[in-house]
C-alpha cells in the first residue's frame, strides 16, 4: 500500500477514535461509538501491516491471533465487579509495550539521525520508556491492590518524598548520560538503569496510595498510558499514535481531575499518598458518641414499602458483597409496588470512575433512574427513605458541618436530609478516611447490620 | 422479671400499654408478659392475639398487679371504679410503674407512690434529647392528636377541604390556621395539607419556620422581635407587647379562615388564651375550632374541656382524648415508646431492669426511685435549638479545590510563559518535530472537548475504550517487527502480542458493558 493511502487511513482512524469517545456522551450512542473505535483500529492495523515499511507477516499473524484470543477470553470472562482490576491490567500492557517499543526503536540499526534531530529522538525514546515503565509497574501494583493480592492500606516508607526526589534526579542525570552517549551500546546502560528506577518508582508511587483513592490512581494510569503512546508516536514520527495518545492522555487527566474534585483533594496530595497522616490528630474521632438505632430486615422492608420516594446510594461495599443483583431485585419489587426508586451515585463511589453505574447496569437497573450526585442532591429533602449500601465517607455529613474534619469540603450525598436513612453496614468501623460518621447517630438514621447481600435478600423476602 | 399490663380504667380511655407485637419483643428481652383480659379490646387487640404472641392473660385485676414486678400503663394511676381502691394500692410494695404521671400536677399521687416504696418512670418526663426521641411518648401522642384534630374538624365542617371545580359549581378550598407548630401542629399541618386545604401556621419560635414551609404551609410572621424558644425545646411565655402583636394577627386571621387548630402549651402553666370571644364571633358561621390545649384550660376562651360546643355559629371542639380516639395507632406507638425505654433499661437483655441514673434519658424519666422522689431532674444538657450555635452548613463547607480563582494577571502570565516556551522550542527543534507537535497539541484540545461531554455514568466504559485504543501502540511495534536485528524483532513481537491483548480485550469488554446499559 502506498504511503499516501496509509496516511489517509491514519486520518480516518483518528477521526473514528474521536467519534468513538464522542459517542460515550450518551448511553444510546455509546455502542455505536465503540463500533467506530473497532473499525478505526482495524483500519489502522490493516494499513500498517500492508504498508511498504512492514514485512514479516509470518510472525505478525500468529502473535496477533494469540494476543487477540487471550484478550477475548479475559474480556468475556471478567466479572463486572472485577472491572477495575481488568482495566489496571490492560494499562500495564500499554506501559510494557511502550517500554519494549522504546528499546526496540533505540536498538534498531536501520534508523539514523543527526544533530538536533538525534537529540530530540533520544529524548523521545527516553521519555517514552520512562512513562511506560511507571505505567507498567504502577498498574501491576494497582491490579494487585484491587485483586486484594497486595494490602490496600497505603505503604508509608520513611522519607518517601526524598526517595522519590532522589529517583527523579537520578533519572535526569542518567538522561544526560543517555543522550550524550557515543554509541548505542554506551547509551543502553543508562537506559536500562533508568528503566529499573522507573519501575521501582511506579511500584512505590502506587503502594503509597490507599484503596479508596484508587479511582484517581486508575484514571491517572489511564492518562499515563496515553502519554506513553504519544511519546512512542513522537519517537516513530507517527501522527496516529500521537493523536490517539493525546486523546487517551487528556481523557485520563480529566477523569483524575473529576475524581479529585469529588474528594475535594489536590491531585498532588493523592499522588503523594497517605490520607490525613500529616495532621496527626486530625483523624481522631470528633467524640460525638451517640446511640445508633438498629433495625431488622422486616422493619426496613416496612419502611421501604411505606415510602413514596426511595433513593439508594451504593458504595464499594455493594461491589465487595456482590449485592448489585439483589439490589436490583429490591428495586423491581418496590417499583412494581408503586414506589419511586432512584439511585444516587457519588463520583468516587467504588474503585474506578463509573464503577457503580456498570454494576447497576449489569444487574439490569435502568440507567435513567441512576443519577449523578449533582442531579439528586437537591431531591433528598423530598425523599422518604434513603438506603445506603456499603458507602461511608461519601455520605458523611461532617464534610459539610465540621470544618475541622479531614474530609471537610468534600462534596457528599446529603442522605440525612431524607425522612429516614437506612444504612447497611457490616459493623461500626470507620470508612476509608478513618473519620467517624455522625450520620449513623442521627435520629432519622436506622442501621441494618450485616453483609449487604444477605441483608437485602432478607428485606426482599420480607417484602413478600 | 414479670411485666403486667392492666386494662385502662379512665373513662373513655381506649388505649392499652402494650400490643401483641410489642409483647413479643418484650419477651425476647427476657421478660414475661401478663395482660389483663380485655385490656386491648378497645384498641382492637384481642386476648387471643396476646396469647399468640406469648403473653399470659389474667382476668383478675388484683392478681395481675400483685404478681407484676413492672406495671405498664397509659394513664396515671387513679381510683379503680370496680374495686373501689386506688390503683396505687394495687401496686406491689417496691414495684416499678411506667406510665404517664404528670408529677407537677399530681403531688398526691406522687406521695402515695412514695409510700409504696415504688420506682416510677414517667413517660411525660422523658427528656427531649435526640437520643431519647424513640421513647418520647408525648411526641408520638401529639402526632396522633394533631392528625385526629384535623379529622375531627373535617367531621364538623360542612364543606370540602380541597378546592374543586365541578359541573355543579366551584368549591373554594378550606383555609386552616394552625397555632403552635410543635409535633401536634406539624402533624395537623400535614394532615390538613394532604386533604387539600390552604394551611397557615403560627409559632412563637422562628426556628420552626423552615419546618412549616417544608410542608408547603405558609408561616405567618409578626413584625415584632422576640425569641420564643425556652429550655428543652418548649415554648416559653412571651412579653406583653409580643402578645398584643400576636392577638392582632389572630384577630385578622379569624375573619379569613374556616378552621383554627390551636396547640399552644407552656409546660407547667395553664394554656395561654389566644382566641378570645370576639374573635370567635368574627368567624364565619360553620367555622370550626379544635382546641388541643383543652385539658390545660384551652387556648380558646370559649372552649369547654371534653365537650363540643357551638358558640356564635362556630363549633368549638374541646376533646381531651384525641389520641385515645385513634386507639390502635396510639397504642402501637405508645407501646413502642415503652419498649424502647425498656430496651434501654435492660442492657443485658436478661429480663432484669437496671435504673441507671447515669443515663440521661433514664434519669429524666425516673421521678421516684425506690421510694425517693428524684423529680425534677437536672435540666437537659442539649436543647433542640442547639444547632443555632453552629454555623450554617453552607458556611461551613471547606474551601473547594476549584474555589480558588486566580487573578487574570496570573493567567496572562501563564499564557505568556507558555507562548515564550513554545517559541523557544520552535527555534531549536526541527520542522518535522514541530509539525508533530502541532498535531499533539490539537489532539489534546480535541480530547479535552470530547471527554468533558462524556456522561459520568459511562466513565468505566470510557476507561476501557481508551484502554483499547491506546493499544494503538501495536502500530509502533508493527513498524519495527521487520527490522534487521534479532533482538529488535523479538521485542517488537512481544509488544505486538500484548498490545493486541489490549485492543481485543478492551473493545470486547466495552461492548459487553455497553450492552448492559438499558432503560
Amino acid at each position: 500500500m502506498p504511503a499516501g493511502v496509509v496516511t489517509a487511513s491514519y486520518i480516518v482512524a483518528s477521526i473514528l477514535f474521536i467519534l468513538s469517545l464522542g459517542g460515550l456522551s450518551h448511553q444510546e450512542s455509546a455502542r455505536r461509538g465503540n463500533v467506530y473505535g473497532i473499525i478505526g483500529m482495524a483500519i489502522a492495523i490493516l494499513a500498517t501491516i500492508t504498508s511498504d515499511q512492514v514485512s514479516g507477516l509470518g510472525l505478525i499473524v500468529p502473535m496477533m491471533i494469540v494476543g487477540a484470543t487471550a484478550g477475548f477470553i479475559v474480556a468475556a470472562r471478567v466479572q463486572m465487579t472485577a472491572m477495575p482490576q481488568l482495566v489496571a491490567m490492560l494499562h500495564s500492557f500499554v506501559g510494557l509495550a511502550a517500554v519494549l517499543v522504546g528499546f526496540a526503536n533505540y536498538m534498531d540499526p536501520s534508523l539514523h539521525f543527526e544533530g538536533t534531530e538525534k537529540t530530540i529522538h533520544e529524548i523521545e525514546i527516553y521519555l517514552g520508556v520512562f512513562i511506560g515503565a511507571i505505567t507498567f509497574t504502577g498498574s501491576v501494583i494497582a491490579f494487585g491492590k484491587l485483586q486484594a493480592v497486595i494490602k490496600s492500606a497505603p505503604l508509608m516508607l520513611p522519607a518517601r518524598h526524598w526517595l522519590n526526589l532522589a529517583a527523579g534526579l537520578a533519572c535526569i542525570w542518567l538522561g544526560t548520560a543517555f543522550v550524550g552517549a557515543e554509541s548505542i551500546g554506551a547509551g543502553l546502560l543508562p537506559l536500562i538503569i533508568m528503566t529499573l528506577i522507573a519501575f521501582a518508582f511506579g511500584v512505590h508511587m502506587v503502594m503509597a496510595i490507599g484503596g479508596a483513592d484508587m479511582p484517581v490512581v486508575i484514571s491517572m494510569l489511564n492518562s499515563y498510558s496515553g502519554w506513553a503512546a504519544a511519546a512512542t508516536g513522537f519517537m516513530l514520527s507517527n501522527d496516529l499514535l500521537i493523536v490517539t495518545g493525546a486523546l487517551v492522555g487528556s481523557s485520563g487527566a480529566i477523569l483524575s481531575y473529576i475524581m479529585c474534585r469529588a474528594m475535594n483533594r489536590r491531585f498532588l496530595a493523592v499522588i503523594m499518598g497517605g490520607f490525613g497522616t500529616e495532621g496527626g490528630t486530625a483523624v481522631a474521632t470528633t467524640g460525638e458518641a451517640g446511640e445508633v438505632t438498629a433495625v431488622s430486615a422486616e422493619e426496613t422492608a416496612e419502611l421501604l414499602s411505606n415510602a413514596k420516594e426511595v433513593v439508594i446510594v451504593p458504595g464499594y461495599g455493594m461491589a465487595v458483597a456482590h449485592a448489585q443483583h439483589v439490589v436490583s431485585e429490591l428495586t423491581q419489587k418496590l417499583r412494581s409496588a408503586g414506589v419511586t426508586v432512584r439511585y444516587g451515585i457519588h463520583p468516587v463511589a467504588g474503585r474506578m470512575p463509573g464503577h457503580m453505574n456498570v454494576l447497576l447496569a449489569e444487574a439490569k437497573v435502568p440507567y435513567d433512574i441512576v443519577l449523578e450526585m449533582d442531579e439528586i442532591n437537591d431531591d433528598f429533602p423530598k425523599t422518604d427513605v434513603t438506603m445506603v449500601v456499603g458507602a461511608n465517607d461519601i455520605v458523611n455529613p461532617s464534610a459539610q458541618e465540621d470544618p475541622n474534619s479531614p474530609i471537610a469540603g468534600m462534596p457528599v450525598l446529603e442522605v440525612w436530609k431524607a425522612g429516614n436513612a437506612v444504612v447497611l453496614k457490616r459493623s461500626m468501623a470507620t470508612g476509608y478516611a478513618g473519620v467517624d460518621n455522625p450520620l449513623f447517630y442521627r435520629e432519622n438514621t436506622r442501621m441494618l447490620f450485616g453483609d449487604a447481600k444477605d441483608s437485602i435478600e432478607a428485606v426482599v423476602k420480607a417484602l413478600g | 422479671m414479670k411485666i403486667g399490663v392492666p386494662k385502662e380504667i379512665h373513662d373513655a380511655e381506649h388505649r392499652v400499654a402494650t400490643t401483641p407485637d410489642v409483647a413479643k419483643q418484650l419477651i425476647k428481652l427476657g421478660f414475661s408478659v401478663t395482660v389483663e383480659s380485655g385490656a386491648g379490646a378497645a384498641a382492637k387487640f384481642s386476648d387471643d392475639a396476646y396469647r399468640e404472641a406469648g403473653a399470659e392473660i389474667i382476668a383478675d385485676t388484683r392478681e395481675l398487679w400483685a404478681q407484676s414486678d413492672i406495671v405498664l400503663k397509659v394513664r396515671a394511676p387513679e381510683d379503680h371504679p370496680a374495686l373501689g381502691i386506688p390503683e396505687t394500692e394495687l401496686l406491689r410494695e417496691g414495684g416499678t410503674l411506667i406510665s404517664f404521671i404528670w408529677p407537677a400536677q399530681n403531688p398526691a399521687l406522687m406521695d402515695s407512690l412514695v409510700a409504696r416504696q415504688a420506682t416510677v418512670l414517667a413517660m411525660d418526663s422523658v427528656p427531649r434529647i435526640s437520643r431519647a426521641q424513640k421513647m418520647d411518648a408525648l411526641s408520638s401522642m401529639a402526632n396522633i392528636a394533631g392528625y385526629r384534630a384535623v379529622v375531627e374538624a373535617a367531621h364538623h365542617f360542612g364543606r370540602f377541604f380541597t378546592g374543586q371545580i365541578t359541573a355543579a359549581g366551584k368549591v373554594p378550598p378550606a383555609k386552616v390556621l394552625i397555632i403552635g407548630a410543635g409535633v401536634a401542629g406539624l402533624a395537623a399541618i400535614g394532615a390538613a395539607g394532604s386533604m387539600g386545604a390552604i394551611v397557615r401556621a403560627f409559632d412563637t419560635r422562628p426556628e420552626v419556620k423552615e419546618q412549616v414551609e417544608s410542608m408547603d404551609a405558609e408561616f405567618l410572621e409578626l413584625k415584632y422581635e422576640e425569641e420564643g424558644g425556652g429550655e428543652g425545646g418548649y415554648a416559653k411565655e412571651m412579653s406583653k407587647e409580643f402578645i398584643e402583636a400576636e392577638m392582632a394577627l389572630f384577630r385578622e386571621q379569624a375573619k379569613d379562615v374556616d378552621i383554627i387548630i390551636t396547640t399552644a402549651l407552656i409546660p407547667g402553666k395553664p394554656a395561654p388564651k389566644l382566641i378570645l370571644a370576639d374573635m370567635v364571633e368574627s368567624m364565619r358561621d360553620g367555622s370550626v375550632i379544635v382546641d388541643l390545649a383543652a385539658e390545660q384550660g384551652g387556648n380558646c376562651e370559649l372552649t369547654e374541656p371534653g365537650q363540643v360546643v357551638t358558640q356564635h355559629g362556630v363549633t368549638i371542639i374541646g376533646h381531651t382524648d384525641l389520641p385515645s380516639r385513634l386507639p390502635t395507632q396510639s397504642s402501637q406507638l405508645y407501646a413502642t415508646n415503652l419498649r424502647h425505654l425498656l430496651t434501654d433499661l435492660t442492657p443485658e437483655k436478661d429480663g432484669n431492669i437496671n435504673v441507671n441514673m447515669e443515663d440521661e434519658a433514664i434519669r429524666g424519666a425516673t421521678v421516684i426511685k425506690e421510694g425517693e422522689v428524684t423529680w425534677p431532674p437536672p435540666p437537659p444538657k442539649l436543647s433542640m435549638q442547639a444547632p443555632k450555635a453552629t454555623p450554617a452548613p453552607q458556611a461551613a463547607t471547606g474551601p473547594l479545590v476549584e474555589g480558588k480563582k486566580s487573578s487574570p494577571w496570573v493567567n496572562l502570565a501563564f499564557m505568556a510563559t507558555g507562548i515564550i516556551a513554545m517559541l523557544a522550542l520552535g527555534s531549536v527543534a526541527p520542522a518535522a518535530f514541530m509539525s508533530h507537535f502541532i498535531v499533539f497539541v490539537l489532539a489534546i484540545f480535541i480530547g479535552y472537548q470530547v471527554i468533558w461531554a462524556v456522561t459520568p455514568a459511562l466513565h468505566t466504559p470510557l476507561m476501557s475504550v481508551t484502554n483499547a485504543i491506546s493499544g494503538i501502540i501495536v502500530i509502533g511495534a508493527l513498524l519495527q517487527i521487520s527490522a534487521p536485528r534479532g533482538i529488535v524483532v523479538f521485542l517488537a513481537a512481544v509488544s505486538v502480542l500484548i498490545a493486541t491483548v489490549n485492543v481485543a480485550g478492551g473493545f470486547l469488554v466495552t461492548q459487553r458493558m455497553l450492552k448492559m446499559f438499558r432503560k
